[in-house]
Order: structure tokens, then sequence, then C-alpha cells
């Protein structure tokens, strides 16, 4: 090869890198592994970890644990989605773009929206962008109101987002329902959104439709974020609430908890923002031979042709994920869905009146889905640490987030948490 | 794409150097795109037109032009308040590609008559284009 | 393999998933219930979604042919340029689904997570080791995300020195995602000509750096595949004005252990997981685009990161200074566990024996590509090249004909039109992992393709003849757009 280049050795290529900016010496990274001892590396380090996959671990917080059906991995897992690329050329990707454009129907189905987009990198985001969007939509808008009973880290990711733009965040306090507070935005003006979450950080399912007016009367827009779209096969979804932008996080859908990622960030819109959306948007349309087909569509907003006017600058998104949710969400289905929303919501009701029943306290009065907050009598700690040597984890203390819930703790029950479990819990705190 | 011999570059209106097109109309000055614009820019999918009431100077981006893998801004060739957009080209933006001349984007209320007769004739923007 | 490699097959037709299945069906296994139903508020509820109800096998049969109307890495070659579409190690795939990592909960001590916590700080070590910078982020979800990292360094790093900032140079040469990342913080791109040598010249950034300008995005090698040997010339002319060098790591797989970042001047940039690091494409991902920094700038990188002591490996939340989160929780884990356990597999030798294959494939089928396609910079390039097709115009024949052609034979096209500053674009990038017979089946596809742009090039404007579907019409895409059902 070399000679048909013309070159005498493989350092000859290399002749326009200067010496000045050579690598010195070899690369400091421990020497290769075979695949069996990589095998039994990652082995060892499985061992360390103290949660073991049987365990029945109680926290949501913006991670669900959530059954997932085999063939989930198995078609998410086969190698032409996995090993290709954007679909660029789509007469050689249908199956991706088929598959996104039955993942943005499934989504703006769920989100009761017009459009969702192919995806982006996670809810926090997807949230941020969201705001973005409505900045951008409303005229002389300079300011969004964002509810402390979002998830803490979403409310972080904002921050980062909009602290080069110079646009001003109002945080809107929750009550002791749980719920947000929206008396702040009294005689604001410039108000580009007014977003809630729901179901919000502790679990309790905002007022949507309550607050869709009032925010409307503003100018505003009604951003609704969540974390656990699973509540939509039970209660009213964003769009049903007057959400104008609905933008969460869809890991509960088939994604494994990971440590937090791969995530995906579900976006979807009223259909007259679609060309103000951030993200990749598939399009039905038609080939030479009349067939039907899909295509990469609406580009001219994104990066690579707009550039320094692009409505964001994402390029890669969440393929795959998107992919494996709509593979969950086809196979749970409809009557599926509303299901898993029942079962998850009335485990969590029974864990919630069986340590009320205990002893416990429950912080918030308004309705929730499958997480809830309590605060106990005693310390919890040492129960919780009984518990954990059990193998269940029982909810997280939230006070590093919420100073005044200090000593509460946030539960999640999922359709993964046995009614055995759930008694142990209840009689170790009864004990 | 076609041979500039191929387009048409209508002696009734004046032109810019960025493919806009002027037809005065007494009170009203109507603007477009050239056909070597729309030529060049390939089938129209969508426009961005103001609002009207909106207020720009001569050289002032008052909208786009988008095909499927481009974008293109298009600029004020006199400055003026917008009195009117052509909403036929929300639903039909194909109609520039069609009918550049006549498939006009806004009709303006010139501030100042003279920069019209700023702008170049028929002859000046194919000699330009040559160039 | 005699012949060419692309033929024709059985290929299924299937229909959307909502014009399939019957209500009741079910394809998966639900819990049976086991406590009572809970009463709730009515006026709460909603009805559901309008889902479709299918069975499993309706399911597997969908996404069975859904997935055999596509072409990846482990199809054929996908020379597509400045995406690195190297083969995933299958091995990857099953470390980051160890039942013990994949089922762990982000919200939990630090005590429980020991194992997921050595990976990442591992990775940070690595990625800063490969680089030769100091200090690393593993939260960018992606490069386009990495590069938003970064320019939120470079606005705190003027921020913190009282100064504010508002230009960033960009080369005309640049991926579209560097001047969108640059607006999204709030600077305005500055574009820069490059030279007739297809690199950006020293005098050019002198004459563009003054003390309104934050500093400079540069890939490297750049995106003609040549490297920008002015670099440590043009990053000391931004740092003599007071600016920072941004580094976009895309091309990286042309200089693991052969070129330093550090030393080239690179104060800040980012590297594509699913590029150098043979995470899969996933079909527009999830990737990852972790930002490495100098020493300087660590204090401003995103948190939190994974840290080692004396007690065990924890996670250190970001200092004051820090840009603050871009990602819920530590970004696309599962693809850094991908990663780490490709830099584990192959180590310090094949790291940089990777690098000079992927050059050596690049040059080999530029070599043998010369005279078939035109060359617009004759330079030394390295892990991919790029042609055009002025040298097909008279036949009437563009880079999307070449391109629609070559899918027939059987391999998905390389990148076309990109970079701008080359009118229709073609850029080669075959990775080190495809082999000589591989390369020439492809030099051999191309070159056919060219001679029938000369004696019938009706036979490239019809293709792809051999797909599911022939061109589509995105006019009517974009007019009158469908996006759901």
């Amino acid at each position: 090869m070399l000679a048909v280049i013309g070159c005498r050795d493989l350092d000859d290529l290399f002749t326009s890198i200067p010496p000045d900016c050579r690598f010195d010496g070899a690369i400091p990274v421990p020497p290769a592994l075979t695949e069996w001892q990589l095998g039994d590396l990652m082995r060892d380090i499985a061992e360390t970890m103290t949660v073991r996959p049987d365990d029945c671990v109680l926290v949501g917080a913006g991670r669900y644990h959530h059954h997932i059906p085999e063939i989930v991995r198995s078609l998410a897992g086969r190698s032409e989605f996995l090993t290709s690329y954007t679909p660029y050329q789509p007469e050689m990707a249908q199956g991706t773009l088929q598959g996104i454009f039955e993942y943005q129907t499934l989504t703006a189905r769920l989100l009761g929206l017009d459009v969702a987009n192919a995806s982006l990198y996670d809810g926090a985001s997807a949230l941020a962008e969201g705001l973005l969007m409505g900045l951008r939509i409303v005229k002389h808008s300079r300011r969004v109101a964002v509810s402390t009973g979002i998830h803490p880290h979403y409310r972080e990711v904002v921050r980062s987002y909009l602290r080069p733009t110079g646009y001003e965040i109002i945080e809107l306090p929750c009550g002791p329902d749980g719920r947000t507070d929206l008396s702040p935005l009294q005689g604001v003006d410039g108000l580009a959104a007014v977003v809630l979450q729901s179901p919000n950080f502790f679990g309790v399912v905002e007022d949507l439709p309550g607050a869709a007016d009032p925010v409307h009367d503003t100018g505003a827009l009604l951003v609704a974020a969540f974390t656990e779209p699973l509540a939509f096969g039970l209660y009213r979804n964003p769009g049903q609430g007057g959400a104008d932008i609905a933008c969460g996080e869809g890991q509960s859908l088939g994604l494994p908890v990971s440590f937090g990622g791969a995530a995906l960030g579900m976006f979807a819109c009223r259909g007259e923002f679609v060309r103000s959306m951030p993200g990749r948007l598939v399009g039905e349309t038609v080939d030479r031979e009349g067939r039907r087909g899909f295509v990469l569509t609406l580009s001219t907003r994104e990066q690579h042709i707009r550039r320094e006017k692009a409505t964001s600058n994402i390029c890669s998104n969440q393929g795959l994920c998107a992919l494996t949710t709509t593979i969950y969400m086809a196979a749970l289905g409809g009557s599926g869905l509303r299901e898993l929303a029942r079962q998850n919501y009335d485990r969590s009701e029974y864990l919630k009146a069986g340590l009320v029943g205990a002893g416990a306290d429950l912080v918030f009065s308004g309705p929730t889905f499958n997480e809830f907050v309590l605060r106990f009598g005693g310390d919890f700690a040492p129960v919780r640490k009984r518990l954990q040597e059990r193998g269940i984890v029982a909810g997280i203390e939230i006070g590093t987030w919420y100073p005044p819930l200090a000593g509460c703790y946030l539960f999640c029950v999922t359709e993964k948490a046995t009614k055995k479990d759930l008694d142990t819990v209840i009689n170790e705190v009864r004990a | 794409m076609k041979e500039l011999s191929e387009l048409d570059f209508p002696e009734t209106v004046r032109y810019t150097e960025d493919h806009e097109w002027a037809a005065d109309n007494g009170e009203i000055v109507r603007i477009g795109v050239s056909d070597y614009a729309q030529d060049q820019l390939g089938d129209i999918v969508y426009v961005e037109m103001p609002e009207i009431g909106d207020i720009f100077e001569k050289g002032d981006e008052f909208g786009t032009l988008e095909s499927v893998k481009a974008v293109s801004e298009i600029y004020m060739p006199v400055g003026g308040e917008v009195v009117a957009v052509n909403e036929a080209l929300i639903d039909t933006p194909e109609l520039i590609n069609q009918d550049p001349y006549g498939a006009w984007i806004v009709e303006i209320r010139a501030t100042d008559v003279g920069e019209y007769d700023e702008l170049m004739s028929a002859e000046d923007y194919i000699e330009m284009l040559r160039g | 393999m005699n012949g060419i490699v692309g033929a024709s097959g059985l290929i299924l037709n299937e229909p959307l998933l909502w014009e399939k299945g019957g209500k009741g069906r079910r394809g998966m296994s639900m819990v049976a219930a086991e406590v009572p139903e809970a009463p709730i508020d009515p006026e709460l509820c909603g009805e559901g979604p309008d889902f479709p109800d299918l069975s499993e096998i309706d399911v597997v049969r969908h996404y069975t042919r859904l997935s055999q109307w596509n072409f990846g890495v482990d199809s054929g070659m996908y020379p597509l340029g400045s995406c690195t579409m190297k083969y995933n190690p299958k091995l990857n795939d099953r470390l980051a689904a160890t039942p013990e990592i994949a089922c762990v909960h982000p919200m939990l001590d630090d005590a429980c997570s020991q194992g997921v916590l050595r990976i990442m700080f591992e990775l940070q070590e690595f990625l800063a080791a490969i680089t030769g910078l100091d200090a690393v982020s593993l939260q960018p979800a992606a490069g386009a995300q990495g590069e938003l990292a970064g320019m939120l360094i470079f606005a705190a790093w003027f921020q913190s020195r009282g100064e504010r900032r508002t230009r960033i140079l960009i080369p005309d040469t640049a991926h579209g995602t560097n001047p969108a990342s640059a607006t999204l913080c709030g600077f305005t791109p500055v574009p820069l000509k490059s030279g007739a040598d297809g690199r950006l010249a020293v005098e050019t950034v002198a004459a563009a750096m003054d003390g309104e300008t934050a500093g400079i995005m540069l890939t490297n090698p750049n995106t003609l595949g040549i490297f920008e040997s002015n670099i440590r010339a043009i990053a000391d002319v931004v740092h003599a004005g007071g600016g920072l060098v941004y580094g976009d790591g895309a091309n990286m797989n042309a200089i693991m252990g052969i070129a330093d970042a550090r030393k080239c001047g690179i104060d800040v940039m980012h590297l594509n997981l699913h590029k150098t690091f043979s995470t899969p494409h996933g079909g527009g991902g999830p990737g990852a685009g972790p930002v490495c920094v100098v020493r300087a700038l660590e204090r401003f990188l995103p948190g939190p990161r994974a840290v080692q002591d004396d007690g065990g490996y924890r996670l250190a939340a970001g200092g004051p200074e820090s840009i603050g989160r871009l990602h819920a929780f530590h970004g696309n884990f599962s693809v850094l566990v991908r990663a780490w356990a490709y830099i584990r597999s192959m180590g310090p030798v094949d790291l940089r024996q990777a690098s000079r294959l992927a050059v050596l494939n690049a040059n080999y089928v530029k070599s043998r590509l010369q005279g078939t396609l035109h060359l617009p910079y004759d330079q030394p390039s390295l892990h991919e090249c790029v042609f055009s097709d002025l040298l097909q115009h008279g036949d009437g024949v563009t880079t999307l004909d070449i391109a629609k052609r070559l899918i027939d034979y059987g391999y998905h096209p390389p990148t076309i039109y990109f970079p701008l500053v080359v009118p229709g674009a073609i850029m080669i990038e075959p990775t080190e992992t495809e082999c000589r017979d591989d390369l020439d089946q492809f030099v051999a596809a191309l070159k056919a393709v060219v001679q029938e742009g000369r004696d019938n090039p009706e036979l490239l404007r019809q293709a792809p003849v051999r797909t599911k579907i022939r061109r589509l019409d995105e006019t009517r895409a974009a007019r009158h757009p469908c996006l759901r059902g």
C-alpha cells in the first residue's frame, strides 16, 4: 500500500505534523487487555457495586426502575440500527427514518401536542432548549419563570444554558400541597415562558389547566416538563393541560437506569411553533415511484445549514434511545400503558398509606403518581440502613436540594416493587 | 440551473446586487426576487415574511427564502414600512419559482423615493451577473 | 469476492405501527396486580395515549423488517468523512449492559457506586492522557454539547478576569456546529478564510485577533483532512492577544499518540466518543462529547466529576466557578462505559496504530482515486481526503448522482457537499478497520460509477435503484410537512 502512495514507511505520512506538535513517547494508558481479561475486570468492578440488580430500589428522582422486556434489548441491539448513523442517505436508512417517524408520532400522542422532534439529549437540556425556544417566539421577552418543584439538576442545567444570554430566571415556590405558587408572576412583564414539572420532583401532579390561563394572560407560553412520562397513561397529558411546549425525560419507557445515561430528551410543541423547534425532524413523503418513504426535513432550522442562526447547535441526538423507547411503547401498547400506569399508582398509594399508617407524615397534600415525600417521626436513617442490608433501598433524603425538607425522604414505587417488598418496608418502619 | 440567456429580466423593474427586484407603483413599492435568485435557490419550500407595520431601512434583512438545502436572506432594496405581504406564499411558496416577477413578497410605502432610482436597471443587473 | 458488493434481495414491506395490531393485544408481560386499586380524582385523569396494541411477534417482525432496510458499519464500508465510522466492538455493548452497571441509580451515595465511579475516573484520566490535556468532564452528551461547554468555559474565563469579549474566530472549513455553539453562548462567529493550501495562515489570524476576540475554534486535522501545521503559531497569536484556543476533536482518529493537543496550543477541546472511540452511532446517537482542558481552566469544568482519594472514588461537585451542569446526571453513561472498554482493549500501542492505519488507508484510497476525481487541495492529508465533482461536470454528472449510484454498488456514500469551501465536495474517511481488499473493492466501485457517468449518466441520475425506495421528494416533505401519523 505504501508503494502505491509513494512512501517508504508509515512515518512519511505524517510529515505535515511539525516536531513541536508531536506526542512524546507512548500514550500513558494501561496495556491492552484481551476480551477475556476485560470481562474479568468488569466482573471485579461489578462486584464492588453494593446495590444488586434484583434489589428493590424505591428511588425515582429523575431515573426510574421499570421492567424492560427482552425484545426491547434484542431489537434495539440489531446492528443495522446500532451501527448506522444519521440518515443522510434516506434510501438506505428507511429503518431509522420510519422508526423515528413512529417515535415522533407516539411521543406527540403521549404528550398531547401536535408535533414532536426526533429527540434531544435528555430531559434537562430539553427543558433548557424549550425555554430558549420560548424566548425566541415571544417578542420582546427577557425572562422565564421556573418552578422550584422542577428537578434540581434540571434547574441547574437551565441556569447553565441561560447564563450567557443574560435572560432572567424567576423562581416560583411550591405550597403545602406541593404545587407551584404562581402569585410571584403578578405584574411581571417580558415573560417568555413559565415552566412547571408534572409530576414534579416531589411526585405531585401540578394543576396545569389551572395555570394555563393565568400564564397565557401574561403573554407567556406554558411549558410542561416531566421526568416520568408513564404518568400520562393515567393522568391528563401536557397538551390537555394547556401546555404549548412539553419537554422531559423518556428513560422510563424502556431505557435502563444505568447511572443516569444514556438518556432521552422528549420534546413536543404546538404546530404553529414547529419552525422554531430545535432538533431533527423526520417527515413523510413519496419516492420517484410514488411509494411512501421518510426523510429528514425542515433542516434549514439546523446547524449544518443555518450555522450561527440555527435554532440550536444539536447534531447527533439520541437516535437509538428514541428507537428503543418506541419499541417499548409498541410492546406495551395503549392498553398496556394504561394498566402499567395504574399499577404504579396503586402500589405507590399502598406504600404511602402503609407508611403513613405506621407513623410517617405525608409532607405534601397534592395528588401524586408513583413518587411521594414523607417525614418520619424519629430518625429514619438507621431504618433505611437496615432495609438496605435486606436488599431494599428505601427512598432518598432530599435536604441537600431543599434545606427546609431536611430529614424528608422521596420514595418511588413502580411495578417492580412487590407487595412483599412494600410490606417489609412498612413493617420495618412500624417496628 | 439555467444559463443566463434562459432567464428573464424584465425592464419594468429595477434590481439589487442581492437579486431582489423592486417595482415602483407610485406610492407603493412592490418587492420580489429575480429569476436568477429563484433558479439558484431551487425549489422554494418556505418564505419567512415580516409583519405589516414593520419598518426597515434600505439594506435591512426583511425575510428569508428557504429551499430544501439552503436559506437565503432577502434585503430591502429601499427603506420603508410594510403595508402588505403576499399571503399566497404561505401555502404556495413555489409561486416564486413559477412566476418570480408576479409573485411579489412584500409591498412597502417607501420613505425615500430617491433610493429607488439608485437601483440597477435590467441591463446593469445582467451585466453584473455576467461579470 | 468477484463482482460488486451491491446486489438485490427480498426486502419486505412493513406498515407503520398504528396501521397494524388489534385492540387488547399485548407485546410484553404485565405484572399481576398485587395491591387493591387506590381511589383517584377523575378530574385529573386522562384517557391515556392513542397507541396501537401489538403482540410480541407483531413488534418483533416490525423492527426486524425495519432493520433490514438499514445499512450500518456491520453491513459494509461506510466512508462517511468526519464521522469515523469504524467497527464497533460487540464486547463493549455487553460490558455496558453488565447488570450491576445497568441498574445503578445515579442519586445514591458514592459508597454504593464505586465501580461506576471508577470507570468514570479512569476514562477521565485516559482522555486526558490521549489528548495531552489536564482535566476532563464526561458530561456533554454529544460533540455539539462539548463545544457548548467549551464556549461556556471561554465566557467564564473572561468573566473571571473582569473581561467581556464578544468574537470567536472560526475558519471557513468548520463544521456547522462550531458557529452554532458559539452563538448559543452569546459570541459572534467571525469567519476566516483558509489559504490556497487548505490551511489557516497565521497572518489571517493575526489580522483578525483583537481585544474583542475571545479566541479561535479550530479542527485539527481540519475538515479537508489536512493538518493545520500553523497551529502553534496561530495559538501563540491568539494567546498573545489574551484569547483562548478551542480544538474541535472530531478528527482525533488521525492523531492518537502522534500529535499532542496541548503542544499544539489547544486550551479546551472536545472528543467524540462515537467517532474516535468506537461507540456505536445508533442511527443518530447517543454519542458523547467529553470536554478536556488545560489545568488553568479546570475550575470552570461542568460538575460533578469523579475523583479518587484514600477512601476510594467519589463525585466532586463543580466549584463556584464551574459553568454548571449540562446534563441531568453524568452524560450518556452507557456510552462512556463502551469508550472505557475500547481504550482498555486497545492499549497504548494499538491506539496509536489505529491512527497510523486510518491515515494509511485514507492515503491509499486518495492515491488510487487520483485522476478519477478532482483533488481540490493537493496537500498531504491524514485520515480523510476530499475530492470534488469538477471532472464530471462535462458529463453533466454531480456529486449527488455519484453518491446515489454508489449505493447500488453496496456502499454508504462518503460525506457530500461538506466542507463548504469545496463545491461538490466528496469527503472519504475509510477508517482503520477496513482491510486493503475492501478498500480496493471500494475504489473499483467508485471508478466504475465515474465510468458509468461518462458512458450512461442516466444510470446515475436514476440511482439508487436497488434500495427499498428510490430518491425521495424532499421538496414536498419541506413544503407540506407531515411530521407524524
